[in-house]
């Protein structure tokens, strides 16, 4: 359907986006790639009165190396995170992910800021940042704050943006060499948002992981990480498969609340994880 | 939410893009998505809306070179930018042997998503030119046909990659 209509500024620097956001109020919605916020109007379910278009700030788009963290601007779009060799050297996680995004099309305008500051629960960069806990760089006209993932992601598109803030960078320790990484999900059709996925990490030379990470999507109001699992998951990796499933099972009806939507019921969506996390353990396992 | 306010026509903001190679300037509103400016301001109708909020693929157009969703940018978003669309890439002779694999495989029933599908397949053919119907298939996902059931599509666009691959192998232009 045809957009409401607003108005449209297109935005020449971060301090003129302050002064907009401060002067038009929580009835003004920032524009990057526009793939998320654009399907909304479409469907109508919002109709801010101005965009503020941050799209032309080229000092947001950047992917680079800063005192061993990866920098990665807000108006990165998803086509240059799946092509980017320092993203496939240094966040592997975020490369494997990054396939899964919708489509080649949409890829190519859609950003990180736009679908972390979104925070869909069956987004996939979202799980990606707490399994890699990135750091969420927030600015205002007052200066910066950092948020851990885990903290940043609140609740159903519910982030710890506050009035006056925009989503500038994220910022990532890539982790040590001996931790490995493994990304999947299910969704009905290529392309769709995925009924359930994971981004995991997992450390240890051994053929066991010592240590684990589990990230899940779609499992919620929001990505989650399944810390009962991942304690089970640490005595159980040599178990049998059946053996395996069971326990994680059980640990991921404490770790997680999916919802039944009709793509899938909340039962289907909590066997889903369970075959998600046996399967990342089988391929994280030396 | 102001009812008054939301029904208010927004001021019109001029816009000036290159729309297959010529230099167009409007001044639209800001609601105004690329698909709309292309057919309402330029009478370019080859591109098509379908679902309107990015989920069809029947908008597909060229945005400084890559695909996107037409419906899913504004036009006043693009002030500077490149675009081509089906009009364009097709007066070029950019996807002639691709239209007539199409046309030879009976890719297109009511013909709705081809102009989108065609787009999305000269994509694939100059960015991962593969005969793999899986790869094939894994690209157009975005992209949907309530007609043909895909097989002709993919049939098309496997025999174009062949065809290119093997003119390559000749020393020909392609």
């Amino acid at each position: 359907m045809k957009f409401a209509p607003f108005d449209y500024v297109c935005t020449r620097s971060l301090a003129e986006v302050y002064d907009l956001i401060e002067a038009r109020g929580p009835d003004a919605r920032i524009l990057a790639g526009g793939q998320s916020l654009l399907t909304t109007l479409a469907l109508r379910l919002s109709e801010p009165s101005v965009l503020l278009d941050i799209g032309g700030l080229q000092e947001l788009r950047f992917i680079e190396e800063r005192n061993g963290a990866i920098h990665v601007g807000a108006l990165t779009r998803h086509c240059e995170l799946e092509t980017s060799p320092l993203i496939a050297a240094r966040l592997p996680l975020i490369a494997q992910a990054m396939p899964h995004v919708a489509h080649a099309a949409i890829r190519n305008r859609g950003t990180i800021g736009g679908s972390l500051s979104l925070a869909d629960p069956a987004a996939e960069l979202p799980a990606c940042m707490l399994a890699l806990d990135a750091a969420i760089v927030l600015a205002s006209r007052d200066g910066e704050r950092r948020v851990r993932a885990e903290a940043f992601f609140k609740g159903l598109y519910h982030t710890d943006v506050r009035p006056g803030e925009l989503l500038v960078r994220v910022e990532i320790t890539p982790l040590e060499k001996e931790w490995r990484f493994h990304f999947a999900e299910f969704s009905r059709r290529r392309g769709d948002y995925a009924m359930v996925g994971l981004a995991a990490a997992a450390r240890g030379p051994g053929p066991l992981p010592e240590e684990l990470r589990l990230a899940f999507l779609g499992c919620g109001d929001r990505p989650v990480r399944a810390r009962e699992a991942e304690r089970v998951a640490s005595g159980s990796a040599s178990a049998p498969r059946a053996e395996r499933y069971s326990a994680l099972r059980r640990a991921l009806e404490k770790d997680l609340e999916p919802q039944s939507d009709p793509n899938a019921s909340s039962e289907t969506r909590m066997h889903l994880a369970a075959v998600l996390a046996d399967r990342a353990i089988e391929a994280l396992s030396g | 939410m102001n009812d008054s306010m939301a029904a208010r026509p927004a001021p019109l903001v001029t816009v000036t893009m290159t729309v297959n190679g010529r230099s167009v300037t409007r001044s639209v509103e800001p609601r105004t998505h690329l698909i709309d400016f292309l057919r309402n301001e330029l009478d370019l109708t080859g591109s098509h809306l379908g679902c309107e909020h990015g989920v069809c693929g029947a908008c597909t157009v060229r945005v400084d070179g890559d695909i996107v969703r037409g419906c899913l940018v504004l036009a006043v978003q693009l002030e500077g930018a490149r675009v081509e669309t089906i009009e364009g890439i097709s007066a070029s002779g950019e996807i002639t042997d691709l239209q007539e694999a199409f046309v030879r495989r009976n890719a297109l029933q009511c013909g709705y998503c081809t102009p989108g599908m065609l787009m999305c397949a000269a994509e694939f053919l100059r960015t991962r030119p593969s005969a793999d119907r899986e790869a094939i298939r894994d690209f157009i996902s975005g992209n949907y046909c309530r007609c043909t059931g895909y097989h002709a599509i993919v049939d098309a666009i496997a025999e174009t990659v062949e065809a290119r691959r093997s003119a390559k192998g000749r020393g020909g232009h392609r």
